[in-house]
C-alpha cells in the first residue's frame, strides 16, 4: 500500500474546446486554449519549480520560481500566469533560469527556521522539494538581521516573531513558517468562499492573517481546510499530523457526514488515521470539504463507543454485557415469541439512513423475508418523503435532476427551504463560487441565512415567508410567470402534458394566487415576490434547490411538486445548469430510499403490490413476500401504543431524539416488549432498548454510498471494526439465527444482488466502481456510463405533469397561548442529533441549541440574549437560552436540535405531511417565557438517562 | 391509531389535496393513495369507522373513495391465541 498519488498541476483546468500546440523542453504537447505554460509542462510531464501555484486556485505569480524562457519573446515570465499561444518553444531549464531560481530560493530560506529534522512537514514540504530541486546548497545571507523566525534577536525581543496561534481544535499556524505564497488566502476566498484570510501588512511586514489580526477560532474561519491543504509548509498543519506524523498510506474513501458525499483520502498510519484529505478526483466535492468531514471524525474511536452486544430485561435494569451468540439468539427468540404471541405483523424495523446500501438492503431483506412483513421504514420518511412523492407523481421518478457539477452552469438561482452553508457546506461553496462568476440567487427562506448576504454574494431577492406558507409563495412565483406570460410554451408542448399544464395555468392565474392577494397571509411583500419570479423565468439558466424546509411540512409533497411546476413552466429541466436539485440530509439518504427501505416499495421504488417485481425477490429469497405495504416509522409507534407492534430492530438511527413530538416517540418505544437498537453509542432511543448491538463507523467497512446526486460511491474500510463486526456482518449473524440461510462474505456480492434484481443498479458492481470511479443511477445498458442529469430526452414518466397546488394553512396555528412559530434547522459544525459531531471538538463552536428569537419579541417578554426561557408548545415544553437576532422576522423563532439536553423534539408536534407522513417539523406555534432552570420533563428525562446507560460490572459513565 | 382521530385527520388531509384536483381525479386519487401506502391495519380502522360509525367526520371525498379502496383480509389471528382456541 501506498499513498494515493495526485498530481498538481500547479494551475486550474482551462474549459476551452479550442486546442493550442507549443512545444516544451522538446516534447510538444497539444493543450486547450488559455492553460498555463505551467499545467502544459506538467501534462508533458515536466514540473517547473513552484512554490505559490496550485491547480485548486487561480495562478498569482508571486513567488517567482517557476519562470521560463520563451523563444523570440523578452525575459524570464512566470509560467503560472503565461497562458500558451500556437508554436511557442519553452525552456524550463537554462542557465539563466537555474541562478535565478537559487536566488529567490536562498532568500525564501534565509527567513526560515532551519528544524527540518523537528519539522511536522518533514515528508511533505513543498519548500524542503524546491530547495532540493533548485540545488539550493549555501544561504550567503546568514540568518541574522531582520526575520520572522526567532523569538529574540540579538538579545532582544523580536516584534517581527509571532508565536503559534493554536486556537483552532485542529490545527495549527505558525507564522515563522510562512513564505507568505498566499495559497491559503487564495484557497479561503476561490475554493471556500469564506474570505476570512487577507494578507495583513507589506513588503516584509506582510503575514496571514486570520480577519483583523484574530485568532483562527474567533475569526470568521468556518475550519474547512482548504487552507491547511493548500498550504506548502508546515505553517498550516493538522494537529494530527503534528501529533501522529506523516501517513504512509492511503485509501479514497466517502464522507459519512451529510449527502453531498465528498470523496476523501484517508491518510493512515497502520490503522491509525492521521487524517482526512478531499480528494481531487471527487467527483461532488472536487478537492473540497467542510469541518465535519475533514476533521470531525474523532467519534469512531471516542471511549462511548460500546463495543460488546447488551441485554436487559427491562429497560429499569443496568445493561448486562453478553456474547454475540447470546446476544443474537435472545432477539431471535423475542422476535419469534412476539410474532406467536401477537402476529406476524407486530415487529418490524428501521434500516439507516447513516449506514451503506448494502447494509440497508440487508435490514430490508431481513424484514421481508425473515420477519415476513413490510414493516420496514427509514430515516427519509421524516426527511424527504415529500421528494419522493412529489417529484414521483410530476417527472416519474423521485431522483434528484442533476449532477452537483451543474451549478457551474446555472445563471438563476433559487434557494427555498435549505442552509447549504451549513448544511451541505462543500456544495454551497461551489454555489457561492458560481454566484461570485455573476448568477443571480433568490433565497426563500423565513430567517436571513448566510447566503443572504455574506462577503461577495448577495441574494438578488430574499423572500422572507411565514414558515408554513411555502405552497403559497411557489404558487404564487407559478402566478406571475404565468399571468405575464413568462412560461416557456415550446418546452412544455414538446415535453409535458398540454391540456394539464393549461388546466395548471387556469388554476395559477386566478387572482387568489396572484402575490398581491397572499402577501397578507405569507408576509412576502407583491413586489418582491414578483421582481423574483421575472428573474428565475427570464435570467437563462434556472436551478432550484430546496431541503427539508420545503418538506417538513403538512403540505411537503405539495410544495415539491409546486416546484417541479414551476421548473417545467420555465423549461428548467434535463440539461445542464438548470434542474430540481434536492439536497439531502444524511450520506446515504439517497441509498436507503433506493434500497427499498419504504414499507410500500421493493429496491428501485418498485411497489410491494407489483407481481412481477415480487416475483424477480420471491425467487432469489425463497419466500412469499406480503404484498400489502407496511407501516410508516409514525404508524409503528401509533400501532405500539395502540398494543399490536411489539417489537423492533433500529440500525443506526436515533428516533426518540430525531423524530417529533418526543413523549409520543417514547411512549411507542415504552410499550414495546423488545426494541433492538444497533449503533455506535448508547443513543437517546436505547433509553429504551432491550437489546444493544455495537455497530462499526465508515472507517471499518466495505461498502457504498449514494449522495444527494444519486452517486454511487465506495467506502473502503481502513481499520478493524473495534466492535469486531461490520454492521451488514451483524445483520447476517441475525438472520442466521432467525433460521434465514445467508451466505455473503463480502459487501460486494450483496452489491451483486442489488444489480442482479434492480434495472437501475443493473451494471454497477465493486469493479465497474473501481474502474469509473463512481457512477449515477440508472447506470443500465441504456446508460452505461450512469445518468449525470434526468429527464434529457423527456421525463421518465412520459410526459411531464402539472399538478394543481393548493394551499391549504397547516392545522398548527398561533393564538393567544401560543403566539409565535418555531422552526427548527442546523448548523455547520453540528451533524443531525449530534451523536458523531457532540464527540468531537466540534462542539468548541456550539456546545448547545440556543433559541434565535428578534429583539422585538425578546424585549416584549424582558428576554435579553443569553438568558435561559422556556419553550414550550402544545406538544411539550423545554428550556434553552435565547440568542437574540434580527436574522429570524417578529413572530418566528428558531433551533437547532443537535443537543438531547434540550430535546427540540419535545415541543414538535405530530402533524405531518398528508401524502407521506413526514412530520411538521418546520412549524409549531410555541409561547417563550424567561425561565430560571431545566424543565421538570429535561430533569426527569436526563435522569432516566443516566439511569438506563448503566452497565453492570462497569463504573457509571462520567457524562 | 388507537386513536380513531388520526385516521380521520390522514384521511380527511388526502381529501384537501384532491378536493383541489380536477374533479374526475377526486375519489380514485384519494382510494388509490390510501391503498398505495396504508397499511391493512389503518385501512381496517377507516372500514370501521365506515361500517360502524358511519363514517362520522370523515370528508365526503373520503366516503366516495371508500367503495375503491381495498378491504384488507381480517386481521391474522396470532398463532398463540390460534393454538388456545
Amino acid at each position: 500500500m501506498s499513498l494515493v498519488p495526485e498530481i498538481d498541476f500547479g494551475t486550474p483546468a482551462a474549459r476551452s474546446e479550442k486546442m493550442v500546440t507549443l512545444t516544451i523542453d522538446g516534447n510538444e504537447i497539444t493543450v486547450p486554449e488559455g492553460t498555463s505554460i505551467m499545467r502544459a509542462s506538467m501534462e508533458a510531464g515536466i514540473q517547473v519549480p513552484k512554490l505559490c501555484a496550485t491547480d485548486m486556485v487561480d495562478a498569482f505569480g508571486s513567488c517567482r520560481l517557476c519562470l521560463v524562457e520563451i523563444e523570440g519573446r523578452n525575459g524570464t515570465p512566470a509560467s503560472c500566469t503565461t497562458p500558451v499561444a500556437p508554436g511557442l518553444v519553452v525552456h524550463t531549464q537554462t542557465s539563466r533560469l537555474k541562478s535565478i531560481r537559487k536566488g529567490v530560493m536562498e532568500l525564501y530560506i534565509s527567513d526560515h527556521p532551519l528544524d527540518c529534522l523537528t519539522c511536522a512537514a518533514n515528508g511533505d514540504c513543498e519548500l524542503q522539494d524546491m530547495a532540493g530541486a533548485v540545488g539550493l546548497r549555501d544561504v550567503r545571507y546568514g540568518y541574522e538581521g531582520d526575520n520572522h523566525v526567532k523569538a529574540r534577536s540579538n538579545g532582544e525581543t523580536n516584534a517581527r516573531w509571532m508565536p503559534k496561534d493554536e486556537s483552532n481544535p485542529y490545527f495549527t499556524y505558525d507564522p515563522s513558517k510562512c513564505i507568505v505564497c498566499s495559497r491559503c488566502v487564495r484557497a479561503c476566498e476561490e475554493v471556500q468562499g469564506t474570505f476570512a484570510l487577507t494578507i495583513e501588512g507589506r513588503g516584509f511586514d506582510s503575514r496571514v492573517s486570520p480577519g483583523m489580526h484574530e485568532h483562527f477560532l474567533e475569526s470568521e474561519c468556518v475550519s474547512c481546510g482548504a487552507c491547511v491543504q493548500a498550504c506548502p509548509t508546515a505553517t498550516l498543519t493538522e494537529k494530527s499530523v503534528i501529533e501522529i506524523g506523516q501517513p504512509e498510506h492511503s485509501v479514497v474513501t466517502t464522507c459519512a457526514y451529510c449527502g453531498v458525499g465528498c470523496s476523501f483520502k484517508a491518510e493512515m498510519r497502520g490503522e491509525e488515521l492521521v487524517r482526512m484529505v478531499p480528494w481531487k478526483d471527487g467527483q461532488a466535492n472536487r478537492g473540497h470539504s467542510c469541518v465535519k468531514g475533514r476533521f470531525a471524525y474523532g467519534y469512531s474511536t471516542h471511549r462511548d463507543r460500546i463495543l460488546n452486544p447488551m441485554i436487559r430485561e427491562k429497560i429499569s435494569d443496568p445493561w448486562r454485557e453478553v456474547t454475540w451468540e447470546e446476544a443474537y439468539a435472545h432477539v431471535a427468540s423475542e422476535f419469534r415469541r412476539i410474532q406467536y404471541q401477537y402476529g406476524r405483523e407486530s415487529i418490524g424495523g428501521i434500516t439507516s439512513s447513516r449506514c451503506t446500501n448494502e447494509e440497508t438492503y440487508l435490514v430490508q431483506k431481513l424484514i421481508r423475508a425473515g420477519f415476513g412483513n413490510n414493516n420496514v421504514d427509514t430515516c427519509a420518511r421524516v426527511c424527504h418523503s415529500p421528494t419522493g412523492y412529489g417529484l414521483g407523481q410530476a417527472f416519474g421518478t423521485s431522483a434528484g435532476t442533476q449532477n452537483f457539477d451543474s451549478v457551474e452552469h446555472t445563471d438563476v438561482v433559487i434557494v427555498i427551504g435549505a442552509n447549504p452553508t451549513d448544511g451541505h457546506p462543500v456544495f454551497a461553496s461551489r454555489l457561492k463560487k458560481r454566484l461570485r462568476q455573476g448568477a443571480k440567487l433568490i433565497v426563500i427562506d423565513p430567517r436571513r441565512i448566510d447566503l443572504v448576504s455574506s462577503p461577495h454574494i448577495k441574494a438578488s431577492y430574499h423572500l422572507p415567508l411565514r414558515p408554513g406558507t411555502n405552497v403559497a409563495v411557489v404558487t404564487a412565483l407559478a402566478h406571475v410567470i404565468v399571468t405575464e406570460g413568462l412560461y416557456d410554451e415550446t418546452f412544455i408542448r414538446e415535453r409535458c402534458d398540454w391540456s394539464e399544464f393549461e388546466d395548471w395555468a387556469g388554476f395559477v392565474a386566478e387572482p387568489r394566487h396572484s402575490p398581491e392577494e397572499t402577501e397578507a397571509l405569507t408576509g412576502v411583500p407583491a413586489e418582491t415576490l414578483r421582481g423574483a419570479a421575472r428573474l428565475f423565468a427570464t435570467g437563462g439558466n434556472g436551478s432550484i434547490y430546496y431541503g427539508l424546509g420545503v418538506t417538513e411540512h403538512s403540505q411537503g409533497s405539495t410544495t415539491v411538486m409546486a416546484i417541479a411546476n414551476l421548473a417545467m413552466a420555465t423549461g428548467n429541466i434535463g440539461r445542464e445548469g438548470v434542474g430540481v436539485n434536492p439536497l439531502r440530509g444524511q450520506n446515504n439518504v439517497q441509498g436507503s430510499c433506493d434500497m427499498g427501505s419504504f414499507p410500500h416499495e421493493l429496491p428501485g421504488y418498485r411497489h410491494i403490490s407489483d407481481e412481477a417485481t415480487r416475483e424477480i425477490f420471491e425467487k432469489l429469497w425463497g419466500v412469499t413476500l406480503n404484498n400489502e405495504p407496511g407501516l410508516r416509522i409514525p404508524n409503528m409507534l401509533d400501532a405500539a401504543v395502540e398494543g399490536t407492534f411489539k417489537g423492533i430492530y433500529i440500525q443506526g438511527e436515533d428516533i426518540l431524539q430525531s423524530d417529533p413530538d418526543t413523549k409520543h416517540v417514547s411512549a411507542g418505544l415504552a410499550a414495546m416488549e423488545c426494541v433492538v437498537v444497533q449503533d455506535l453509542f448508547l443513543n437517546e432511543t436505547a433509553n429504551y432498548a432491550h437489546v444493544f448491538l455495537p455497530g462499526s463507523t465508515f472507517l471499518e467497512k466495505d461498502g457504498t454510498f449514494t449522495n444527494a446526486e444519486r452517486r454511487i460511491n465506495r467506502v473502503r474500510r481502513v481499520m478493524t471494526p473495534k466492535n469486531g463486526y461490520a454492521d451488514w456482518e451483524v445483520t447476517q449473524n441475525l438472520a442466521h439465527a432467525m433460521g434465514l440461510g445467508w451466505n455473503y462474505s463480502h459487501p460486494s456480492e450483496i452489491m451483486d444482488e442489488i444489480a442482479a434484481t434492480t434495472p437501475s443498479f443493473a451494471l454497477v458492481s465493486y469493479d465497474y466502481l473501481e474502474k469509473h470511479g463512481s457512477v449515477q443511477w440508472p447506470c443500465n445498458e441504456k446508460n452505461p456510463q450512469g445518468s449525470p442529469i434526468m429527464h434529457i430526452n423527456g421525463f421518465v414518466r412520459g410526459k411531464g405533469k402539472f399538478i394543481r397546488t393548493e394551499y391549504v394553512a397547516t392545522d398548527e396555528k398561533t393564538g393567544p397561548r401560543f403566539p409565535l412559530l418555531l422552526t427548527t434547522g442546523r448548523i455547520l459544525s453540528q451533524y443531525n442529533v449530534g451523536a458523531q459531531t457532540r464527540r468531537t471538538d466540534n462542539v468548541l463552536w456550539h456546545e448547545e441549541d440556543r433559541l434565535e428569537m428578534h429583539p422585538h419579541d425578546a424585549e416584549n417578554r424582558g428576554i435579553r440574549d443569553g438568558d435561559w426561557v422556556r419553550l414550550a408548545s402544545r406538544a411539550g415544553e423545554t428550556t434553552l437560552r435565547a440568542l437574540v437576532t434580527d436574522r429570524v422576522s417578529p413572530g418566528v423563532v428558531y433551533t437547532t436540535f443537535h443537543h438531547p439536553l434540550t430535546q427540540a423534539n419535545v415541543i414538535t408536534t405530530d402533524f405531518s405531511d398528508w401524502a407521506t407522513n413526514c412530520p411538521e417539523y418546520k412549524v409549531t406555534a410555541v409561547q417563550i417565557s424567561p425561565s430560571n432552570g431545566p424543565s421538570d420533563w429535561q430533569v426527569e428525562y436526563d435522569e432516566l438517562s443516566r439511569q438506563s446507560r448503566r452497565i453492570k460490572g462497569k463504573l457509571e459513565a462520567a457524562e | 391509531m388507537s386513536d380513531g382521530n388520526k385516521i380521520i385527520r390522514m384521511a380527511n388531509q388526502i381529501a384537501t389535496f384532491f378536493h383541489s384536483q380536477p374533479a374526475s381525479e377526486g375519489p380514485g386519487g384519494v382510494a388509490t393513495h390510501i391503498n398505495k401506502f396504508w397499511e391493512p391495519r389503518m385501512r381496517r380502522q377507516l372500514f370501521d369507522l365506515v361500517d360502524n360509525h358511519g363514517g362520522a367526520g370523515l370528508d365526503s371525498l373520503v366516503l366516495q373513495a371508500v367503495p375503491l379502496i381495498h378491504r384488507p383480509a381480517p386481521a391474522e389471528v396470532p398463532p398463540a391465541a390460534a393454538a388456545r382456541a
